[in-house]
């Protein structure tokens, strides 16, 4: 029974996403029962499967028994890195199916079943990119969750949401075959599919341009679909004018993932020594990534709504995994994948956050923070919570994955990185307090105090129900939980990276700081 | 030494893979009108199929004489007498006669995972046109930018 893990968490959305469809056409009430039950049990395997990698390591899984030396088997293989993305995965999934029963009800246009049938089926295809070891398997795997995610974000009540959505579709198709494309070109190198087996083949003879041509075309692809700043330019209006339930459960996991799929490939696919072996590119890659940074922040800073300030700070934290991922040292990526986790659950919880203050509405002018504190101080709690994760303050995650990614910068001499790390902080500084300042005093200048709603605000969106509280409470709870955890989850990650020979530091960037300054004074 | 019109001949393929590829991207990017940004998109997925099926074409499988007598052809089938202790010793097939099937079966899957993805996006094209009446992305944001049509 526990041997088949792996595989049982991939077919338990599956199987109860065509339960919902059998059994929700007829009884529509059911399907968020069947959501809840089994992204419940999606958890409670994923928690079974974390605490087995944590004390035995490398879990591998071959699909029907079609074992490596036949070729053609499927192996799904899980290790510290993805059995903790895979537990994010279902604890963020399950707390979204906590969270969508008082909310569907509540839009006319939406339709429960099919929201639940895509939704299941979007968490089968995110947890499947994150337990295969199987390269085409994993291109297969995202785009069963690009599709469900087009389809869940075009449902919304707001017409915009079809126009972003198609643009969404379109990048996204273009990452998704550039993915494919790499994948084809490392075949044709290598003759396999299964992502030890590459691994093994290119380790054995590293100086190929084909190889160089496939890193390319999949490094590109995935950073399309992840929506680093330059090719991002879909993001923000997807999640703004998307219905905020799909946006909810999109937003934490979709970027998130297609991090984890880099930082998979970079790890165990080509292979530390040969990625940051030759060249200095992965320079280039972390200043792409401080742009990124910046960019999303200033583009936050500029927003006038909630929802397109919580966007574009998306755009920000996928260039803080980036850049720590490609600091060539150890310390740099277990920042980026501890982010990744982290950043799911904060961006979850002020997600929900939103969700609740601004019901239907996609647009949600900062102003009308006004007296939020006093008309739900529920809600702006656990947000204020979700904020300070943030900014980047202790005890939240988001403290120790800056603190971690800050120690990588410093490791790696990469001074411009540790510096859009802070300058970010800063402005999410800025913007969280701007928004509680709205909310304690008002938004206008030398008026103290609340004295009655200034915007009439729709009735539907503010009131919060048990079910949104107890989901935006869990979520406010995991950014704190995986911050306390911070210690033991680190060592989880660390001890993938060493199986994956990833050095604890990295003598091209070490070497030149001790040996090479000398000779260079003569 | 080949010249360049060998190499072009040789890698004939290859050569249409990339332009397709490249006239679907430029279609998918440079395109006003969605219709034709999805005709570029379907341009784009089939010249990575002609991609994958050119890597699995086995050249030099002409060259073997088959058990009676005739060149064998690329079609990847166990041929009757040879197939049936295939299973059992798979040691007996000689891979040189053979096509490789992996990347051609692999495209059945990129074929129906490219035929999902256009109809979802014919599906919400069909729904942008029933919003803005018009499939012309500059008229669409036209009518965005004018606030009375913004149902914001």
């Amino acid at each position: 029974m526990t041997e088949h893990f792996p595989v049982f968490i991939v077919l338990i959305p599956f199987f109860g996403a065509l339960l919902c469809g059998l059994l929700g056409m007829r009884w529509p009430r059911v399907c968020p029962g069947i959501a809840l039950a089994g992204m419940g049990l999606a958890v409670v395997v994923a928690a079974a499967i974390l605490q087995r990698v944590a004390e035995v390591g490398e879990w591998s899984y071959f699909v029907g028994k079609w074992e490596q030396p036949r070729g053609i088997g499927i192996e799904l293989r899980v290790d510290g890195i993805n059995a903790l993305v895979l537990s994010a995965v279902a604890v963020v999934g399950w707390l979204v199916a906590v969270f969508s029963p008082g909310r569907l009800g509540r839009d006319e246009e939406s339709k429960p079943t099919q929201f639940y049938i895509l939704f299941l089926l979007l968490m089968t295809g995110l947890f499947g990119i994150t337990v295969t070891g199987d390269a085409f398997n994993l291109y297969v795997m995202i785009e069963i969750s690009a599709l469900t995610g087009y389809a869940l974000l075009a449902m919304g009540p707001h017409s915009r949401a079809r126009l972003a959505t198609f643009n969404y579709l379109i990048m996204g198709t273009i990452g998704a075959s550039f993915y494919l494309l790499g994948v084809g070109y490392l075949y044709l190198h290598t003759g396999m599919l299964n992502m030890a087996g590459i691994h093994t083949v290119l380790a054995a003879n590293p100086a190929s341009s084909v190889a160089l041509v496939a890193f390319t075309l999949i490094m590109v692809g995935l950073w399309l679909k992840m929506a680093l700043f330059p090719l991002g330019g879909w993001l923000p209006n997807v999640y703004t004018y998307g219905p905020p339930l799909a946006a909810a459960a999109a937003a934490p996991l979709v970027t998130k993932v297609t991090v984890y799929v880099m930082v998979r490939m970079m790890v165990t696919v080509f292979g530390w020594k040969w990625v940051f072996g030759g060249g200095g590119w992965n320079e280039a890659v972390v200043w792409l990534a401080v742009v990124a940074i910046l960019a999303g922040a200033l583009m936050a800073l500029a927003a006038k709504d909630l929802k397109r300030m919580l966007c574009c700070l998306i755009l920000s934290e996928v260039g803080y995994m980036v850049g720590g991922a490609w600091l060539a040292n150890r310390w740099g990526m277990t920042g980026a994948i501890y982010h990744i986790l982290g950043d799911a659950f904060m961006t979850l919880t002020l997600f929900l956050a939103a969700g609740v203050l601004a019901g239907r509405a996609a647009i949600f002018k900062l102003e009308r923070f006004e007296g939020m504190f006093r008309r739900q101080p529920w809600v702006m709690a656990a947000f204020a919570v979700g904020a300070l994760g943030m900014i980047g303050l202790p005890p939240t995650c988001g403290f120790f994955s800056k603190w971690f990614l800050i120690r990588g910068g410093l490791e790696a001499g990469h001074y411009g990185y540790v510096g859009a790390l802070i300058v970010s902080s800063l402005i999410n500084a800025v913007l969280f307090f701007r928004i509680f300042e709205i909310a304690v005093f008002g938004s206008k200048p030398g008026k103290h105090g609340y004295d009655g709603p200034q915007v009439v605000v729709e009735p539907d969106g503010v009131k919060a129900k048990g079910g949104d509280l107890l989901a935006l409470y869990g979520a406010a709870a995991m950014v704190v939980v995986v911050g306390l955890g911070s210690g033991w989850i680190s060592g989880v990650i660390q001890r993938a990276l060493e199986v994956n020979g990833v050095p604890l530091a990295a003598p091209a960037v070490l070497a030149p700081a001790v040996d090479e300054t000398p000779t260079n004074d003569h | 030494m080949p010249t360049p019109f060998q190499i072009l001949l040789h890698n004939f393929n290859y050569v249409c893979y990339v332009v397709l590829l490249m006239i679907g991207l430029h279609a998918m990017i440079t395109k006003r009108n969605l219709i034709k940004k999805l005709i570029g998109m379907s341009v784009f997925s089939t010249a990575i199929i002609l991609f994958y099926v050119s890597i699995g074409v086995n050249n030099g499988g002409d060259m073997l004489a088959g058990h009676d007598g005739r060149p064998v052809g690329n079609i990847p089938v166990l041929e009757h007498g040879i197939g049936h202790d295939a299973i059992t010793h798979p040691e007996t097939i000689d891979p040189r006669r053979y096509a490789n099937p992996l990347p051609h079966v692999l495209m059945l899957t990129a074929i129906v995972v490219g035929v999902a993805t256009l109809g979802v996006a014919l599906a919400i094209t069909q729904r942008v046109f029933q919003d803005y009446g018009t499939l012309e992305e500059d008229e669409i944001l036209a009518q965005l930018n004018n606030p009375q049509e913004n149902d914001d």
